[in-house]
């Protein structure tokens, strides 16, 4: 069941990211052009996310266990340290330099464009060698 | 500032498809969604391979499900420049491994559970695209 869940939740996520325009890095970048022509609706993508993810958590987290598995697996690090800031600061200059974000990334694989193909190769290079260097 | 192209309802929309995702995702699996990890932890561990690939497979298939449901075609405006689309997949690539989150495992996972973390995450990457995009605009 695992297996099948983990398909539907990637086809609802990616199917998400196509009505919401998420998969758009004109409209990401848009929404990021706070200072210029601002298209506000991305942060609309945020709030109708949190406002059904949020109470979902909120509400099983202290459940025995989830349904299709043995335990519940909830990132733990509380420490802000300078990986987190520094990370970011890059992720976040990647992102207005394109438009892309990991998600939306991966989804656009199936416009079969060719500069988001190139940025999602560079990402898994990102990915891997941070990966083996952390 | 000036509010430009605003479609509220179809983001909201869309992003209540992506709660709902996270959310199935946590009551069934367990897990927090976050796809960088998710897509990394494939590339580079064993543990849940196959889950994080049926994840990822799912994604793409996404568009194309809506593309079929819908009959509408889907258009995206991108740079073509290539050095922008190499520093920049590298950037978020290497960027959310180092932070240990994106969009989705810091934004919306992580908020959903009011870590800290990933709050201060968000307000920097955030702030970081948005001065990205002054910058790039000016020059």
């Amino acid at each position: 069941m695992n297996k099948i869940v983990s398909l539907l939740c990637g086809i609802i996520f990616g199917i998400g990211l196509v009505i919401s325009q998420m998969i758009n890095p004109a409209k990401v970048l848009g929404f990021l052009n706070l200072f210029g022509e601002w298209d506000p609706s991305l942060a609309f993508v945020m709030i109708g996310a949190l406002i059904i993810s949020s109470p979902s958590f909120h509400l099983f987290k202290n459940k025995e266990k989830p349904i299709f598995s043995s335990s519940f697996s909830i990132p733990n690090k509380k420490e802000i340290d300078k990986e987190l800031i520094f990370g970011s600061i890059l992720f976040g200059a990647g992102w207005g330099l394109v438009g892309l974000c990991p998600g939306p990334a991966i989804t656009s694989i199936a416009l079969f464009n060719v500069s988001s193909a190139i940025f999602v190769v560079s990402m898994f290079i990102g990915f891997y060698i941070a990966s083996k260097t952390n | 500032m000036n509010i430009v192209n605003f479609t509220p309802i179809s983001s909201l929309t869309g992003g209540l498809l992506i709660g709902l995702s996270v959310a199935l995702f946590f009551i069934l699996n367990g897990r927090m969604i976050g796809i960088s990890r998710i897509a990394s932890n494939f590339l580079v561990s064993k543990k849940n391979r196959v889950e994080n690939l049926l994840f990822l497979v799912g994604l793409i298939l996404g568009p194309l499900i809506y593309n079929l449901i819908s009959g509408q075609e889907i258009n995206i405006s991108i740079s073509n420049s290539l050095i922008l689309l190499v520093i920049g997949g590298f950037l978020v690539g290497f960027g959310t491994r180092l932070s240990s989150g994106c969009t989705s495992g810091h934004g919306i996972s992580g908020i959903s559970r009011f870590s800290l973390r990933s709050i201060i995450s968000t307000i920097t990457f955030m702030l970081v695209g948005i001065l990205t995009v002054l910058i790039i605009g000016i020059s």
